[in-house]
């Protein structure tokens, strides 16, 4: 039987997962900087403080490292709280008690504690935004050990993945890009619908290139692939979605049947996740492969502030093709 | 809660005086590595405090605080054997001297990283006040960690919240090695606390019987859901700041001198009389048994490793 579906932006969709996830359990609450009487500021949290109030939808002032902490310490004691970064940007300010508390707290009391607790926000540039508010955070986080790390593209994912992330026993950086916040797709009508972690998606079959890619950019792979298949290069689209824990298994059964992969990101190039990916398939498909793996990364500057400028340093459709066919 | 007599405070005093020589021996033959950080001489505070909490009240303290988690009540076997890295040890090895949790005390960690633990105990006492559980946190930091950015966002919450919170700052002069005129562009602690709001008291650290009734006062009024309130407890370590510091560079040897002389294991002793150098003797070699007995246990499996980095 197919479970009835909705169709939902990829917002609409990350709200409703929150708000049934508040609905079904006490000790969830969200905190962050004008989350509660303001709704937010890309409104993922409208309507909430009306609904659950203010115990349980807590404004904070504009401190990351002391909201972060204190989510922390709550964390350790039986809540599980949700944390809101306004953009990922700002959770850099924040970075000891994520990668220094929450990250190894687990790990450092030999099992006594766990830190359930999901950090979520934009991360990625929206438009003009400029060089402070535009970083990809999900590969600084996705490289420290005790962290979980995922970044959905689709309106279901963000439905299923945040809804498995509050359950999560583990600290969460649940990653949006801006861009994908608008787009639709449909979702399943079932408050229990969890997406489980570390399993990879194939968007579309292909089998000429890989197209690897998380969050926005697997949009942008799969425009890419529409444009090559008028030129008869049948591209696979693989969604990553979660970078922590990896699926590697759906990532290179991929590769050994295109023999070709293009890795898309949109984090700076040097050092940025998709690299981390390409090596992967490099050293465990060496014999598969017929061609070196390609990286699409950002241009390693910080984020421009006019839009020319903006866009010239983000992967898009053109950048992708322009990949696939140094190697095809 | 009526305080303990003094027999039990030195007791409890002596027992980490006691274990910071063992320490101090293992790592001078090498049989103990890493940074070693002492609190000599600061004995009383940590006495004093852990006195005033239920077992089930939150704590975090600092990597000078091993005082605090044998005071909380943790066990001396556990703590020693995570102090040498073994199995035995209260996180199996993989936290350290630095990172010793017992969640079973309330201990939510003692820290490697200046002041970061006190956002852990704000978010436990957000914890207490949500379920109404009737607890409260402490957590203990130096006069260093009052300039760290995160120790007034944390305290700006807990008032802004009223959390059941007691922030005890031991005042012993130096931040590591660093005097607190050369840091502090108000050295006036109490005035930086009580800016946020709430109640800052200063008292005698080096007197357990003091530190005990200022912390209950606090505790009391975290219960009973007043809110936080700030301690400044002034102390002394009489020892350096970590196993390579001697601690007579940037102070004279008067200065540690009279403070040697008038440590709150002295003074307690004075006022308990001849009883005293048997209690002190007993906690010698209650440590020392249990020095040998985590020395015997075994050492973790290396397959560990890579076990537990997610729950």
């Amino acid at each position: 039987m197919i479970a009835a579906t909705t169709e939902l932006s990829f917002r609409d969709a990350l709200r409703k997962a929150l708000t049934e996830e508040l609905e079904r359990d006490d000790n969830v609450f969200v905190m962050g900087e004008d989350i509660g009487r303001y709704q937010g500021t890309f409104r993922v949290t409208e309507g909430m403080l009306t609904k659950f109030g203010e115990r349980r939808i807590i404004d904070t002032p504009i401190v990351e490292p002391g909201f972060t902490g204190i989510a922390i310490g709550a964390a350790m004691t039986g809540l599980r709280p949700i944390v809101e970064m306004m953009t990922m940007s700002f959770s850099i300010l924040a970075l000891d008690q994520i990668m220094n508390h929450a990250a190894k707290i687990h790990y450092m009391t030999g099992g006594q504690a766990t830190v359930p607790m999901v950090i979520r926000g934009p991360s990625g540039a929206a438009k003009q935004l400029s060089a402070q508010h535009s970083h990809s955070m999900e590969g600084w986080y996705a490289h420290c050990p005790g962290l979980k790390v995922v970044a959905p593209a689709t309106a279901a994912d963000a439905y299923g993945m945040f809804k498995a992330s509050v359950r999560d026993d583990n600290p969460v950086i649940f990653v949006e890009n801006p861009g994908v916040y608008t787009i639709k797709g449909q979702v399943p009508d079932d408050v229990n619908y969890l997406v489980p972690f570390g399993k990879a998606a194939i968007l579309r079959e292909g089998k000429d290139v890989s197209l690897i890619g998380y969050s926005r950019m697997t949009h942008v792979n799969l425009a890419a692939a529409e444009e090559l298949a008028k030129d008869g290069i049948d591209c696979e689209v693989v969604d990553v979605r979660s970078l922590t824990p990896l699926d590697t298994e759906t990532i290179y059964e991929s590769v050994r049947k295109t023999h070709r992969a293009v890795v898309v990101y949109e984090d700076w190039k040097n050092g940025g996740y998709g690299g981390e990916i390409a090596a992967r398939i490099g050293e465990d498909c060496f014999d598969d492969l017929d061609a070196p793996v390609v990286r699409c990364g950002g241009l390693n500057v910080p984020m421009p502030y006019a839009r020319v400028l903006e866009l010239e340093c983000i992967p898009d459709v053109k950048d992708v093709i322009e990949k696939v066919r140094k190697i095809r | 809660m009526e305080s303990p007599s003094a027999e039990s405070f030195l007791r409890q005093m002596a027992t980490l005086q006691a274990l910071e020589r063992e320490l101090t021996t293992l790592s001078q033959s090498g049989r103990l590595r890493g940074s070693l950080h002492l609190a000599q001489g600061q004995e009383a505070v940590p006495a004093g405090a852990c006195a005033a909490l239920q077992p089930s009240d939150y704590l975090t303290a600092t990597y000078r605080g091993h005082g605090y988690v044998l005071a909380k009540g943790c066990s001396l076997d556990g703590v020693l054997a995570e102090i040498l890295g073994k199995a035995t040890g209260l996180a199996c090895g993989k936290g350290g001297k630095m990172h010793l949790f017992d969640l079973s005390h309330g201990l939510l960690g003692t820290n490697g990283i200046v002041g970061a633990g006190v956002g852990s105990v704000v978010g436990a006492a957000l914890t207490a006040k949500m379920d109404r559980n009737g607890r409260v946190g402490l957590t203990v930091f130096g006069d260093g960690a009052i300039n760290q950015g995160h120790v007034h966002e944390a305290m700006n919450m807990a008032a802004l919240y009223q959390l059941p919170v007691i922030f005890l700052c031991e005042n012993n002069l130096y931040a590591e090695m660093t005097p607190l005129h050369r840091s502090h562009g108000n050295v006036n602690l109490l005035e930086r606390a009580s800016s946020y709001g709430m109640d800052a008291i200063q008292v005698d650290g080096n007197d357990p019987f003091k530190v005990y009734e200022v912390v209950k006062k606090a505790v009391d009024l975290g219960r009973s859901g007043g809110g936080p309130t700030f301690i400044e407890a002034l102390t002394y370590r009489t020892v350096g700041h970590y196993q390579a510091d001697a601690g007579t560079s940037y102070r004279t040897l008067e200065e540690i001198e009279e403070w040697r002389q008038n440590s709150p294991i002295k003074r307690l002793s004075a006022r308990i009389g001849p009883d005293a150098e048997k209690i002190i003797d007993e906690a010698d070699e209650l440590v020392h048994e249990a020095v040998e007995r985590a020395l015997g246990s075994p050492d973790p499996d290396p397959a560990t490793a890579l076990q537990g980095v997610f729950a």
